[in-house]
């Protein structure tokens, strides 16, 4: 069995290690002043790919980032641990992304790069958004089954032809997983493709591999070259008509047919309205059950103070 | 987020300012001609260093980030014995997991075996760096050097068969202490005898200290030929776990790498390969198996001086006495100064000698493949001779620096030093074998003696004394020039006694002053270099050299034929 999966992987500042200057006095991430960093859970969820591809000789993995030209790092991170390869989504029209233009672009781009994808794997969520929405609207943009919270996928494996079925897809696979859920562990079985999100808590990725990175560490994605030159002017040149796993893949809004309108700032309904420092006050904490009381006056009291509503 | 390579500006510094690194990298490479071949080999010299740069910071990144975390528990734990098997302390698992994912394995190996082809010096680095963290953990995954033997003097089937296993993760260890053969190998007595009937030969006995003792690949010095009691009776053998007949029958327990498992072993009719020639075993590749492992634990004495250092100065900086920082107090201050000059300057003196090691070796090998040309065979001779003059210099003196190193590091702790909760007691504790294994300080000396009088260091000494340095250290080569005087006055008394009793009683002191002259002399080297880096150890380290051979050749000025009766105890 060979399975085609795709890694959704974000190239994030640094959020855990925060000096004075990481915000904008505007409020939003003051990008330059924080290192660019491979998403810790989309690295948990890349090993969960690696370790299917270890499984299954023959497997494909390609990671798939929406970002600047810098955010082309992420992809050959990954081919140094393993992946064969990936696409940077970049375009002007792209920027400005919310979750919901962003799930829009990568589902655009799946759809045109792997028709025949098997399974998307992202990590949770990103440290700099923290909304965990991508991964679960990419789903739903591409009418496939999520499992989210996945702490560590079981097995995949060939099904009966009933179960093949029931998966409208007509593809006779299926995955089992195990998702972290309040106060335990639920293993799920999902048919194929499919669309996993892995927890930070899953098992950590495995280090850069000394051959991967002699064999890769040249690879670079046509926007990182200066601009006005080309793979022929870079050192080495000659290896990268040779080799073309050196050029990484780029794909702008044209390359993958995609709406503008639905791209971008264009494409954003959220809007940041206010930012606001947030400081711990309460000193004690309240335990509500889970009875309609309890969960009645919680609904009563945030509605009070305009929590909610 | 550590990185404990790229965090070390003077270990980069070490590989990339030598002339003789780019005549390694010719030689290994063979004029890169795998560069079509394999994907991953380098097209040219300047491919070649930013390769190893990068392979480099990956064992920086594992060391920093899971090796270091896991040093403690490692440590605490230790491996148990079960069954006749060996259980490594569960974190053990984990460090090796991600050396071998990271492909860490058989790292100076042809390509065309599974292996990274990358110089013994780029290797010694590896051994440093990880030694930092944990040193038990790194004489378990340090052991693949083993594989060099094998490939050296083992036949092509065996090079196929174990190799690519070694590239793949598999471990190893080197069986040759006994009982009764400890730095007295000839008096191995393990039983080798040839089954005629299964066409092997077969294993007899027990050997104890085996380091990693329940490895994959063991090489094993046994007796071969009955009736014989010397070392040249003696062959190397291969024994594969695979195969069976070898039970721990006890791990020992130990004052320090207690992550690294010390077996005794019992071999019960274990089958077994020949390795290279009958009657070799000891003479040829025991002893090229002993200069791997010596270059190895200098490497890994300089890992422990670094993190002596670390923690030292991280303490001294925070710890406030008085109400200042301890680090202020100049009894402080003179103590992390000498740690740092004396790892500096033994770090010169390893990366020196793996460069040495690296030309011989590489050339050796080409010659299996080819005639050496005229002048490559004194190539050859010339590193060969060097190399084996430097690693006992480089062991010996790097394994007392990290011990000295290791000690006052506890001091600059004060009492809290004396307590199990700072790293700096963990590294005491595994320092103290440094200048025991792979042979004492004291078989290091027996070693190096011979080219302290025959004239071979002093033949270094005097071309490194003609190597332009800095204006502004010009001063040091008078300084310099002297220590040497009173070492070559000092070794033509020793000769001119014509006693053998003192002239091994003076060995020691004659190759300290040597040590002391030879690393003054890199580190000046490395100043002219990279002031920023190595201006203030030159200084520290030339005041201690200047004392230390004043000190030995008071000694060796007091120590006549007539007073070796004062050093005998009834």
């Amino acid at each position: 069995m060979k399975l085609n999966i795709i890694v959704l992987a974000k190239q994030v500042p640094d959020t855990r290690n925060v000096g004075p200057d990481a915000m904008t006095p505007e409020g939003t991430v003051n990008r330059s002043a924080l290192p660019a960093i491979f998403n810790p859970e989309d690295l948990n969820a890349l090993e969960q790919a690696l370790r299917l591809k270890d499984q299954f000789p023959g497997t494909t993995v390609h990671v798939l980032t929406m970002g600047p030209g810098r955010a082309a790092e992420v992809i050959r991170e990954a081919m140094y641990r393993g992946a064969d390869g990936g696409w940077l989504l970049t375009d002007r029209a792209f920027a400005g992304a919310d979750t919901l233009a962003t799930s829009y672009a990568l589902a655009t781009a799946i759809k045109h790069v792997c028709p025949n994808v098997d399974l998307i794997i992202g990590g949770r969520q990103a440290i700099d958004g923290d909304t965990a929405q991508v991964g679960p609207q990419v789903a739903e943009k591409l009418g496939l089954n999520q499992i989210t919270y996945v702490e560590e996928v079981k097995e995949v494996k060939e099904v009966t032809e009933v179960l093949a079925k029931a998966s409208d897809q007509g593809r006779a696979k299926e995955v089992i997983a195990t998702r972290h859920i309040d106060g335990g562990v639920e293993t799920v079985e999902s048919p194929l493709p499919c669309v996993l999100t892995v927890n930070g808590s899953a098992a950590p990725c495995r280090p850069r591999n000394a051959k991967l990175v002699m064999k890769y560490k040249r690879a670079l994605a046509p926007l990182e070259l200066a601009p006005g030159t080309s793979y022929e002017d870079l050192p080495y040149a000659d290896q990268y008509g040779k080799k073309a796993y050196l050029k990484i893949g780029q794909l702008t809004t044209a390359d993958v047919n995609a709406d503008l309108a639905q791209c971008g700032l264009a494409g954003s309904p959220t809007k940041v309205k206010n930012v606001e420092n947030i400081v711990f006050k309460a000193k004690e904490s309240k335990v509500l059950t889970g009875s309609d009381e309890d969960i009645n006056g919680l609904v009563q009291e945030l509605l009070a103070s305009h929590t909610i509503g | 987020m550590a990185n404990y390579y790229s965090d070390i500006k003077e270990i980069q510094f070490e590989l990339e300012n030598s002339a003789l690194m780019s005549r390694i990298v010719e030689l290994k490479e063979r004029q890169f001609e795998d560069k079509d071949q394999y994907d991953e080999a380098p097209q040219d010299f300047a491919d070649a260093m930013d390769s190893y740069d990068k392979v480099l910071d990956i064992v920086g990144d594992i060391t920093g980030n899971v090796i270091a975390p896991n040093a403690e528990d490692v440590d605490a734990e230790g491996p148990h014995c079960e069954g006749g098997r060996v259980h490594y302390a569960s974190k053990t698992y984990e460090n090796l997991q991600a050396m071998r994912s990271a492909g860490l394995n058989g790292m100076t190996m042809p390509r065309r075996y599974g292996g990274l082809n990358l110089p013994v010096t780029v290797y010694t680095a590896a051994n440093e760096i990880v030694s930092a963290a944990d040193a038990g953990f790194e004489n378990i995954w340090s052991l693949q050097d083993c594989i060099e033997t094998l490939y050296c003097f083992g036949n092509e089937e065996q090079r196929q068969k174990y190799i690519p296993r070694v590239c793949a993760g598999e471990t190893m260890s080197m069986d040759l202490t006994e009982p009764d053969a400890g730095s007295d190998l000839q008096s191995v007595m393990l039983k080798a005898t040839y089954d005629e009937e299964n066409d092997c030969w077969r294993l007899n006995g027990s050997k104890r200290f085996i380091t990693n003792g329940d490895s994959d690949i063991h090489l094993v010095l046994a007796r071969s030929e009955a009736g014989t009691r010397d070392g040249r009776g003696l062959s190397m053998f291969i024994y594969d776990k695979r195969d069976g007949g070898v039970d721990v029958r006890r791990i020992e327990n130990k004052l320090g790498i207690h992550g690294s498992p010390t077996c005794e072993l019992v071999y019960k009719n274990a089958k077994c390969e020949l390795c290279g020639d009958r009657k070799l075993g000891l003479i040829k590749y025991v002893m090229s198996l002993m200069n791997g492992a010596r270059l190895g634990i200098a490497a890994q004495s300089v890992g422990l001086s670094q993190t002596a250092y670390n923690e030292a100065i991280a303490y001294a900086r925070d710890r406030k006495q008085f109400g200042k920082a301890i680090i202020e107090f100049p009894a402080v201050a003179e103590m992390i100064s000498n740690i740092k000059a004396k790892l500096d300057a033994g770090r010169a003196l390893l990366y020196q000698t793996a460069r040495y090691v690296d030309i011989y070796k590489a050339l050796e090998d080409i010659s299996r493949e080819r005639k050496l040309e005229p002048e490559e065979r004194a190539e050859l001779k010339k590193y060969s001779r060097l190399a084996d003059a430097f690693t006992p210099l480089a062991k010996g003196m790097n394994s007392e620096y990290a011990n000295q190193n290791c000690y006052d590091c506890i001091q600059v702790h004060g009492g809290s030093g004396f307590m199990l909760e700072y790293a700096c007691q963990r590294i005491y504790r595994d320092a103290r074998i440094t200048s025991i294994y792979e042979g004492t300080t004291q078989l290091q000396t027996v070693a190096a003696i011979r080219y302290v009088t025959n004239g071979m260091y002093a033949q270094v000494i005097e071309e490194m004394l003609e190597a332009p340095v800095a204006a502004e250290f010009e001063g040091y080569v008078a300084r310099i020039k002297t220590m040497a005087e009173k070492l070559n006055a000092c070794t033509a008394a020793v000769k001119e006694a014509g006693n053998d009793e003192l002239h091994d009683l003076c060995a020691r002191h004659l190759y300290e002053m040597t040590g002391d002259v030879i690393m003054s002399l890199l580190l000046l080297q490395n100043a002219t270099k990279a002031p920023e880096l190595f201006a203030k150890s030159l200084q520290v380290y030339v005041n201690l050299a200047e004392a230390d051979v004043e000190k030995n050749n008071t000694l060796v000025a007091r120590m006549t034929s007539e007073s070796i009766e004062n050093y005998r105890q009834a």
